[in-house]
């Protein structure tokens, strides 16, 4: 098909034909203000209902204004986007966006990083011509996730990332009208609902609608307690984004300088999840060996693939959407409730710290791993194995709060023996990263030869579902990945259809994987962010010293002392987990356990 | 084969059976067999006769007598005298209201002089539940006419050169719509009929469905064989359940007859037909919503293009036509495009179905040719205005119309006419309004249902129309300015020009029509705290006149708030502050003592 001519304030435009105007606008720098509109990248994740009409603009010849958004170029169209009509009707629906819309900005938890904040800003609004009833809602405080619905804008943002993205299907536009508003079926709790805390409608939501449970001033409080030995992990993904909250480039590493800040924060022992997820490697890379040798032994009834499980919203996912394959994915837990309990047993008893008088903080990328460490498995007597779970966000909150000048800190070294990890480990913060990880330990593992070289390029990407084939000393070893819970339904059909031919998959629930999780700074749709962080990450991974898990010297040094060997009975009963099935929805079973 | 020697034909219509017309047919049955007339009477149920106001209906074949609300305690004397001894009842004749004469004639009653009815034609002749009465009446003829002698390209030519126009209100050509589907690639095609009626007071779909369901399934198939498309369904709110039970009796015996489902009359044409039921939500009628509804996803509506007819129903391509649209099909195949298209105007062919309501004599529904002016519809077919009231307003295209005034009244009713007035032929409503009604409160009135009925998806409708309905109702306190009405007009016109869909685009049409013909009340409201209708209960003011006043103590005594104070043969007073101006103290006052201004 032939490109489209038309023009737009006055600029000649050509673009294909099913451009918006709103795109075709951009590449002649006219950029036009949106609200609703969100787009990750080339990524297949794009919000446009065409709802907030703030990108209304005139085309000559059509009555009404056209949104920008979702309006399709056509030839010879006209198009002029600062028209006094344009910008008038822009400023006074912006107004009754604002007139329902609570204003206590000082207070809110998305201040300075809110869309709506901005754009009222950008678009100079001083006065409220209109203002009247404002809609009101309960307040819902789930495990993870606030939903503030008074804040809703009606945006659809988050309803698409949890319906199409990820189809979890928890979030729906409900009642009409006025009092129309993003919520779970029947304005049921969120925590009764089927969300798995992936966080990606925090992730995108323009307002404070939605935020995440904040436990900074319980971390505080813990701090300032002479009592409690407070230890922290941090995930692999927190240390290529942490950057972002204190002006640095998408993409600078800082482990050193998040070290020194935890350390200057009061933590006694600055550990690394990444210590965790070298251990999570030994043992469901193990497992993992396990099912294949059985497999290829001949044994029919052997599941594969196997799956990973180190991701709290992929877990939750299964759970509620698919409790019949619930055998297939890797009963070991996940990084940070691997490190909680080796906290917790191990390292109290070495350094003589009891159970209660220590307090396991982690620092996540993540939303869902705040609902994690409150599962009642992860508890001894009511003890969480991690007692408190803080975002990158709240983190860098803390920091901030605590008067710490974090662009000027030096770079320190993690504590040992949990914080030393290698390549492998580091890398399980971005999509691919388990499973190259677990390549390069199951490889030397099953062939008892060294790995010729450590790099899987061939998984690395942000397509939603890659596979690859390994050639494993001959055997081909066959891969699949998924990031984003859409993508893993895929995946998870194919299998229950029996048309799966992997042998194992690795499967997180955000896009791009834990660099992209719901509690890492917002990213406010540029894809370049994530790559950005992918890309520091896997120089992390290249700058280690040791690149596999199974040579770290503190790991080897933890199964000779404590563990024994993977999957031992130690490591069933501090590292090893169990699923449940959550396929009814608790408020809809009465006490006979019969769905009403 | 049995022939008749009269026919008593009673309404079957959901207004009729609510005043318990299935009581008296059953009553007219009884009485027939025990008189044993059986073989040369027939009683037979109906759909609606369109003169809902004097319901219930029964009419006597062949001599056209026509009885207005009849009791079932009426059969026996309507048997007795008229089926037996030849006497027409005249205390249950039609009485022209202004001669008091009992019209016998059902051809002379004024109401139905002037009406032409194509889309209704089968409606108060035949039993909709039975499908030989409707094949007697030519149905599927047209159907079996396209079947075997035209192309589909043929076919939508003359609907094409018909000029017929969606008769949901948008009023876009049918032929058009149908080619664009034609023309649309896809292993699959959907053919929709929109009986998502919704507009306050109409019910043109549901009479059509009740009374002639057959015309709807005919012409959905016709539809499908012009299109390409093999399944139709039906979006019928379930509010409807008898218009529901009906065409699901239709649908049955059209199947059951061949003409629906595989090889229809022998042919390669297959085609069915489902019922999918809506909740009631006005959205729905805008076609995509009601497409999504339909997909089991929330009932809001989408931005076109792409437009139904490229990708619709499943991401099918898809046909949306209205009921009423469907109704006239059979009769533009059968009688030519060149018939219908002498009828009505330059642009817009045919006739049209209006429910007329409100202060209105004749309340009911009727068909007029296009280009019938206002007077002739309001006058001579409504009857003029209740009580001998003076006319102040009608309300056409529902809450999404605009109202015209006694200077429109000789203007040709046509698509453009309404539009070029302020106004829209929307989907037939017609609210008639007198010189007790207040404007602000009818601008208001259509704006809590807009406001009620907006999806909420686009901010415009979902905040600016609540925002619209607050001033109003500012005004309507006696609190408003005149800089409010500035307000109404700009937030308007913005709301117009940004909104998502039709429903958005058109609310704010009754504030602006009704700001252009009666800015002089909305000036009172806000410039003189009067409402020159006395609709606005804020703004009255309940005294006592005290010349008058012989202190009889009656006001007092009923007074139900204790607002009236004075002693006996002394004058009274009201406490305007404790006063709920519920006007009891009027009615009970024999000396004109007590005033409200």
């Amino acid at each position: 098909m032939n490109n489209i001519k038309l023009t737009i304030d006055d600029k000649t435009v050509e673009v294909a034909p099913g451009t918006s105007i709103l795109n075709a606008a951009r590449t002649v720098g006219v950029d036009i203000p949106t609200l609703c509109y969100f787009k990750l990248g080339d990524m297949p994740i794009e919000n446009r209902p065409g709802g907030c009409r703030v990108c209304v603009v005139e085309v000559e010849g059509r009555k009404n204004l056209a949104p920008a958004c979702v309006t399709e170029c056509t030839e010879g169209m006209v198009v002029k986007t600062h028209t006094i009509r344009a910008l008038n009707a822009r400023k006074t629906v912006l107004e009754l966006i604002l007139s329902d819309h609570p204003t206590d900005c000082l207070v809110c938890a998305k201040s300075g990083n809110c869309d709506l904040q901005a754009l009222a800003q950008k678009m100079g609004i001083r006065q409220l011509h209109y203002t009247g009833a404002q809609s009101h809602y309960r307040k819902d405080t789930s495990p993870s996730i606030i939903r503030d619905m008074d804040k809703c804008i009606m945006c659809r943002r988050c309803e698409m990332m949890c319906n199409t993205v990820q189809t979890v299907g928890a979030l729906s536009g409900i009642n009409r009208g006025f009092m129309s508003v993003v919520a779970p079926a029947f304005e049921m709790d969120l925590e009764h609902s089927v969300c798995t805390y992936c966080g990606q409608c925090v992730a995108v939501c323009p307002t404070g609608a939605l935020t995440e449970v904040d436990h900074t001033n319980a971390v505080i409080r813990a701090l300032a307690d002479p009592s409690k030995t407070v230890v922290v992990q941090t995930a692999p993904a927190v240390r290529a984004a942490l950057g972002e909250e204190f002006g640095l480039e998408p993409g600078t590493l800082v482990t050193g300088k998040m070290v020194a800040a935890l350390r200057r924060l009061g933590f006694n022992y600055v550990f690394d999840t990444d210590f965790a997820a070298d251990l999570t490697i030994m043992e469901e890379g193990t497992e993992f060996l396990n099912r294949l040798t059985k497999f290829l032994e001949g044994d029919k009834d052997v599941k594969l693939p196997i799956l990973t499980s180190c991701c709290p919203a992929w877990v939750k996912f299964f759970e509620h959407q698919f409790p019949d394959m619930m055998d297939i994915p890797s009963t070991a837990k996940s990084p940070q409730q691997m490190f909680g309990p080796i906290a917790k047993n191990y390292f109290a008893e070495k350094i003589g710290v009891s159970r209660k008088n220590m307090v396991v903080v982690s620092i996540m990328p993540c939303l869902a791993k705040k609902y994690e460490c409150s599962r009642d498995e992860f508890k001894v007597d009511g003890n969480p194995d991690v007692d408190y779970s803080l975002s990158t966000r709240e983190l860098a909150m803390l920091i901030k709060q605590s008067n710490i000048d974090f662009n000027a800190l030096p770079d320190e070294d993690f504590d040992n023996p949990l914080g030393e990890s290698t390549g492998a480990a580091v890398i399980f913060g971005t999509t691919g990263g388990v499973i190259e990880a677990a390549v390069r330990t199951a490889y030397e593992l099953y062939t008892n030869k060294p790995l010729p070289r450590p790099d899987f390029v061939e998984l690395r990407g942000l397509e939603g579902i890659r596979s690859a084939t390994i050639d494993v000393d001959g055997f081909d070893l066959k891969i699949g990945i998924a990031h984003g819970l859409g993508n893993a339904r895929k995946l998870l059909e194919d299998i229950r259809a029996g048309k799966s031919h992997f042998h194992a998959i690795e499967i997180m629930a955000c896009p791009g994987g834990c660099i992209g999780g719901g509690g890492q700074p917002l990213h406010h749709g540029k894809l370049d962010i994530l790559k950005k962080r992918q890309m520091a990450i896997y120089r992390e991974d290249a700058a280690k010293p040791i690149r596999k898990s199974h040579e770290n010297p503190f790991i080897i040094e933890l199964y000779k002392e404590y563990l024994g060997k993977p999957l031992s009975e130690k490591s069933h009963h501090l590292l090893h987990t169990v699923y449940f099935d959550r396929s009814r929805s608790p408020i809809l079973i009465k006490s006979n356990g019969k769905c009403e | 084969m049995t022939k008749y020697k009269m026919h008593v034909l009673v309404c079957g219509g959901t207004g009729c059976r609510s005043s318990a017309s299935d009581l008296l047919l059953e009553n007219l049955r009884t009485e027939v067999e025990n008189h044993k007339l059986s073989n040369d009477v027939k009683v037979l149920m109906t759909g609606c006769f369109g003169f809902c106001e004097k319901g219930p209906i029964v009419k006597v074949m062949p001599d056209n007598t026509f009885y207005t609300q009849v009791k079932p305690e009426d059969a026996a004397e309507i048997v007795n005298e008229h089926l037996i001894k030849g006497r027409k009842v005249t205390r249950l004749l039609y009485e022209n209201p202004e001669t008091s004469e009992h019209v016998g004639d059902s051809e002379k009653i004024e109401f139905y002089r002037k009406q032409l009815r194509i889309a209704l034609r089968n409606c108060g002749f035949i039993n909709p539940e039975n499908i030989d009465e409707a094949i007697a009446r030519d149905g599927y003829q047209a159907l079996g006419k396209v079947l075997t002698e035209l192309t589909p390209e043929a076919a939508i030519d003359i609907i094409k050169k018909s000029g017929l126009r969606g008769r949901g209100g948008g009023g876009f050509p049918t032929g058009l719509k149908w080619e664009m589907t034609h023309k649309s690639k896809g292993d699959q095609k959907y053919v929709v009929c929109n009986a998502d009626e919704g507009d306050p007071g109409a019910f043109m779909d549901r009479s059509i469905l009740e009374g002639d369901p057959h015309s709807v399934v005919e012409a959905m198939a016709i539809c499908g064989y012009c299109t390409g498309a093999s399944q139709g369904l039906v979006y019928i709110r379930a509010e409807y359940p008898l218009a529901v039970e009906r065409l699901r009796i239709a649908i049955a015996q059209a199947r059951e007859y061949g003409l629906l489902g595989e090889n229809i009359l022998e042919t390669n044409f297959s085609f069915d037909i489902d019922i999918r039921y809506g909740a009631g939500a006005f959205v729905c009628g805008e076609e995509t919503a009601l497409i999504h509804s339909m997909e089991g996803l929330r009932g809001e509506p989408t931005v076109k293009p792409p437009f139904p007819s490229q990708s619709g129903y499943l991401g099918k391509p898809t046909t949306v036509n209205n009921v009423e649209t469907y109704a006239n099909i059979a009769p533009i195949i059968l009688k030519g495009a060149e018939w219908f298209s002498s009828i009505g105007t330059e642009k817009s062919k045919g006739t049209k179905v209006f429910a007329l309501a409100g202060k209105i004599n004749n309340v009911g529904l009727i068909e007029v040719p296009m280009g019938t002016t206002l007077r002739e519809v309001i006058f001579e077919i409504g009857g003029g205005i209740k009580n001998g009231k003076k006319f102040k307003a009608v309300q056409t295209g529902g809450p999404s119309g605009g109202c015209l005034t006694e200077k429109h009244l000789d203007t040709p009713i046509d698509y453009d006419n309404l539009i070029a007035n302020g106004s829209m032929m929307g989907s037939g409503g017609m609210i008639v309004m007198d010189e007790d009604d207040c404007m602000v409160s009818v601008a208001r009135f259509y704006l809590d249902f807009t406001v009620d009925e907006s999806c909420g998806k686009c901010a415009p409708c979902r905040i600016g129309n609540k925002r619209l309905n607050e001033i109003l109702d500012k005004i309507i306190l006696g609190n408003g300015t005149e800089e409010d009405i500035d307000r109404l007009r700009y937030l308007g016109a913005v709301i117009k020009d940004t909104s998502l869909c039709g429903l958005g685009q058109t609310a704010p049409n009754p504030i602006l029509s009704t700001l252009d013909n009666f800015m002089h009340e909305y000036l009172a409201h806000v410039i003189d705290h009067k409402c020159p209708a006395g609709k606005c209960k804020s703004m009255m003011k309940y005294s006592i006149i005290p010349e008058n006043c012989v202190g009889c103590t009656a006001c007092a005594r009923n007074c139900p708030v204790n607002a009236i104070s004075g002693e006996r043969k002394q004058t009274h007073f009201i406490d305007s502050h404790i006063c709920i101006k519920c006007g009891a103290c009027i009615e009970r006052c024999k000396f004109n003592a007590i005033v409200v201004n």
